[in-house]
């Protein structure tokens, strides 16, 4: 813990993710997104958006390339044998559509210790080419005993 | 929506190979999600879901609730408690804790066969 707080701050290399229509189109398909915004561009511009739109829970797929080289980051430290996903948030911006190139930066925002558990918390703020936020997530990993 | 209105529920069985298409969707291919026997050599029932395909769950009733939209999801946030399974129904239910010119903000959980395997999430929608 001691060697861990130093940790607290630190930043990983942006991270740059490709947005394909068909890839909204798996992830829509997987979660049972019915809106044909998610996969019809006739549907996406009927209703008034220039593409294909990733529904907001999409953020997950852009954003795994960035938070994981944080999570496993050995100066951070986590055991993942006793690590579960304690919490998620995502606060959400401008929209992301198929095409898009979304590039996604992580840091380590806060470890913290309560009774037998560590919390590791980790931020992720995503932009779209034109620098304009789309998201911004906050990780959060919970340690079970140590 | 008014405080104390309840959103309309959702209920959705996900069957035995959703967790499959969800890691091939999300990229997450840990082994307790798609290797039943795996994970019962580390002491659970069965494969389990994706807690960020729960929270997807959760994310797909707020926005129904606001009209479909997908701007009219600003923020959501979510614990997870338990854990999913496939083939049992989860139920998404959100109760509106205030509505004002800001916004609305839902208090929404995910139970399933009386575990709430998503708690104290909330949702604020621009509506």
């Amino acid at each position: 813990m001691a060697e861990q707080s130093s940790v607290v701050g630190k930043s990983y290399e942006p991270f740059e993710y490709e947005v394909g229509r068909e890839k909204i189109r798996e992830y829509a398909h997987a979660v049972g997104e019915e809106n044909p915004v998610h996969f019809d561009p006739r549907a996406a511009h009927d209703a008034g958006f220039h593409g294909v739109v990733a529904p907001p829970m999409f953020a997950v797929v852009y954003s795994s390339g960035a938070i994981a080289p944080a999570m496993f980051d050995p100066e951070v430290g986590m055991n993942f044998a006793m690590m579960v996903h304690g919490g998620q948030e995502f606060a959400w911006s401008d929209l992301v559509y198929a095409g898009d190139t979304i590039t996604t930066t992580a840091s380590v925002l806060d470890i913290s210790k309560r009774d037998d558990k560590t919390f590791y918390v980790f931020e992720t703020v995503s932009a779209n080419q034109d620098g304009r936020e789309v998201v911004r997530g906050t990780w959060t990993n919970i340690e079970r005993g140590g | 929506m008014e405080q104390g209105e309840q959103i309309p529920e959702l209920r959705v069985t996900p069957d035995r190979y959703l967790p499959h298409r969800y890691a091939g969707a999300s990229g997450d291919f840990n082994p307790i999600h798609i290797d039943g026997e795996f994970a019962q050599q580390v002491g659970l029932p069965s494969t389990i879901l994706h807690g960020l395909y729960t929270m997807a769950l959760v994310a797909r009733a707020n926005t129904a609730a606001a009209g479909g939209d997908p701007r009219s999801l600003r923020r959501l946030a979510v614990q997870f408690r338990g854990m999913g399974l496939p083939e049992k129904e989860i139920v998404v239910r959100g109760t509106v804790r205030a509505a004002g010119e800001g916004g609305t903000l839902v208090d929404t959980e995910a139970e399933q066969e009386g575990n709430r395997i998503v708690r104290n999430a909330e949702a604020e929608l621009a509506i």
